[in-house]
């Protein structure tokens, strides 16, 4: 911060503004009054100005945002309907309910499931691309806008592309697969050919930005860490790993914690993945926020969704954590060489 | 001076490259290829990689199966209406944490931060009470309301005016007796505007995708682009001549603004990783 003397010195005490200070000579009697009130406003702009500028978004923050994630814990005590409203307090009772449902685990292992398919290999395949989108490329833009163009499609429009490209019966990656002499993959059907369907779209549309994330963290590495190397003759393939990607840490843990907030929520993808939106005929792809869309939406029960969603947000934040532990841990690892 | 100068890229990187743009390229083009067929054409050849002849009597189909015009304005007055809003509310926030002093900054600060890591989409039970109570079910209010604000949106102008705009310049506005008004009206919104557009667009390409809440809230006749496609999947999942036709109807917009503005959506995206 640079020292400002032109301010006036911060006025702790929440006093009335005090009376105008002595009159300079310069200024005489009947200006007074009107510079005495102009100064009133500017400390008042000075002090007010700051709350009044980041209020609209507190304010608006804490009805759409804040408010609802709270009250869902409200909800989630309640015997609640989307048409009946609020019913009897029940205390735990919707979360005893929701844990006794098969379901509930079944949508949480899809759900995790999904999110280790499409994260894993998300986070080293954009590792990939950003590195080669690091060396000396002729037309850089062009290729640094052509990884992102995934992004600009919607995550439904995605789904329903690949919803066809995996096709059961008529799909274009099983006829390329067949003409390989991989017998027809159920991708509708099966449980875990159908999770990798579902983390290919998501994959589809993040690598590439993710692989500009981490382009930008890596020409911000000071190029004599790569001297070393040079002198020692070390293939690119060693140099991304030993130096690069350990001085990538913050970014990867970034990235990685990011997608956990989003993976786990995902909805989209799984939903558009056929027609009738409930995560398959066994719901084998169904996961936590298509079945909370069920219990609030189709079952009207708004209290076990809300219990749902309660669960799914602490779900999520111990993923954020042990995620960040993790890569804090594997990264420094690599760091130590 | 460093020996290791940014190495020449190898053959491998471009053939690598190349590999991706194709893999990133073909699902839209794809979209296209079916989108552009009538059924008998598809059952015909299905693994052509040639569009057909029938792209707008497609398009005429679809935009007769769902209220796609409707679904096409109403996706541009919620983008473009949530990007204007938290461009605004943004740069405000942003300017008095960038540059004004006052008590609880910090911690004001933290907490925003804080809260990008929220996920507020698991509030969609009480907004909804909410939205049922303002009698704002199927309304498009209900789906700008929520997209207004956005914690990722504030910290990105705080961080975009602590660099952008010098203290030196806010100071010497002071000194010339202009309210923190005037200050920011004239000096930090011109120095904000670069970073006013990224934020812009990153708004707009997240509304004008996003799918749950909308799709939760809107009625069937009063639909965003994305609940029109759900609803052309569930009237025609065995044609997807016209699933597909949607699929390249809805992208266009988007393909279009990231031919006008996809490097600053590459700079965008690589100036958040340096600073985030």
């Amino acid at each position: 911060m640079t020292v400002r003397p032109t301010q006036p010195a911060p006025v702790a005490a929440p006093t009335p503004p005090d009376p105008a200070p002595p009159e300079r000579a310069d200024r005489p009697g009947p200006g007074a009054p009107r510079t005495r009130w102009r100064r009133r406003l500017t400390r008042l702009d000075e002090k007010g100005a700051p709350y009044a500028y980041v209020s609209p978004f507190f304010l608006l923050f804490g009805v759409v945002g804040l408010f609802p994630l709270l009250y869902t814990a409200w909800v989630s005590l309640h015997d609640w309907n989307l048409i009946g409203g609020q019913g009897d307090f029940t205390g735990l009772e919707n979360y005893r309910d929701v844990l006794a449902q098969p379901y509930f685990w079944n949508a949480l292992r899809n759900t995790v499931s999904i999110f280790l398919l499409s994260s894993v290999p998300q986070v080293v395949l954009a590792l990939l691309i950003a590195a080669a989108l690091d060396s000396k490329l002729r037309a850089r833009t062009f290729w640094r806008m052509g990884v992102l163009v995934p992004y600009v499609l919607a995550p439904v429009a995605v789904a329903l592309v690949f919803s066809d490209l995996f096709g059961d019966r008529f799909g274009l990656f099983n006829h390329v697969l067949g003409t390989l002499g991989v017998p027809e993959i159920r991708w509708h059907q099966d449980t875990l050919p159908s999770h990798l369907a579902i983390a290919t779209m998501v994959n589809f549309r993040w690598t590439g930005y993710n692989a500009l994330i981490f382009l930008a963290a890596m020409q911000a590495i000071p190029r004599d860490y790569y001297d070393a190397a040079l002198v020692d003759g070390a293939s690119r393939l060693r140099t991304l790993w030993s130096i690069t990607i350990p001085q990538l840490r913050p970014t990867v843990i970034f990235v990685v914690v990011t997608s956990t907030i989003g993976g786990l929520q995902i909805f989209d993808e799984p939903r558009m993945f056929d027609q009738y939106g409930l995560g398959g005929p066994d719901k084998q792809w169904q996961t936590l926020t298509i079945y909370l869309y069920q219990l609030g939406w189709t079952q009207k029960n708004f209290g076990r969704a809300a219990a749902v969603a309660w669960m799914l947000f602490l779900i999520i934040v111990v993923f954020a954590l042990v995620n960040f532990l993790l890569t804090q841990r594997i990264s420094s690892k690599e760091g130590k060489r | 001076m460093s020996l290791a100068r940014r190495a020449h890229a190898a053959p491998t990187a471009y053939v690598f490259l190349v590999v991706v743009l194709l893999a990133s390229a073909f699902p839209f083009w794809w979209s296209m290829v079916i989108g552009s067929k009538d059924s008998s054409a598809i059952v015909r050849d299905p693994y052509s990689l040639v569009p057909g002849g029938h792209f707008l009597q497609n398009a005429a189909t679809v935009a007769d199966t769902v209220p796609f015009w409707k679904a096409l304005g109403n996706s541009v007055i919620v983008s473009t209406t949530a990007s204007a809003a938290v461009v605004l509310i943004s740069t405000l926030a942003g300017f008095a944490f960038a540059k004004l002093r006052f008590r609880g900054r910090g911690a004001l600060l933290v907490f925003v931060i804080a809260t990008m890591a929220v996920p507020t989409q698991l509030g969609v039970v009480p907004l909804f009470i909410v939205m049922s109570k303002l009698g704002w079910i199927g309304s498009l209010w209900a789906v700008i309301l929520p997209s207004m604000v956005n914690a990722f949106g504030v910290f990105w102008m705080t961080q975009y005016l602590r660099e952008a705009l010098p203290d030196e310049l806010v100071e010497a506005s002071r000194v010339d007796g202009a309210s923190t008004l005037r200050t920011f009206w004239s000096v930090a919104l011109p120095a904000v505007r670069p970073g006013a557009a990224m934020l812009a667009l990153f708004t707009f390409i997240m509304t004008w995708t996003n799918f749950f809440w909308p799709f939760i809230i809107l009625d069937p006749g009063n639909p965003t682009l994305p609940v029109a496609l759900q609803q052309l999947q569930a009237a025609y999942f065995v044609d997807y001549s016209l699933v597909l036709n949607g699929v390249v109807l809805m992208a266009l917009p988007l393909i279009g603004l990231f031919v006008v503005a996809g490097r600053q959506l590459v700079a965008g995206i690589m100036q958040g990783a340096v600073k985030g």
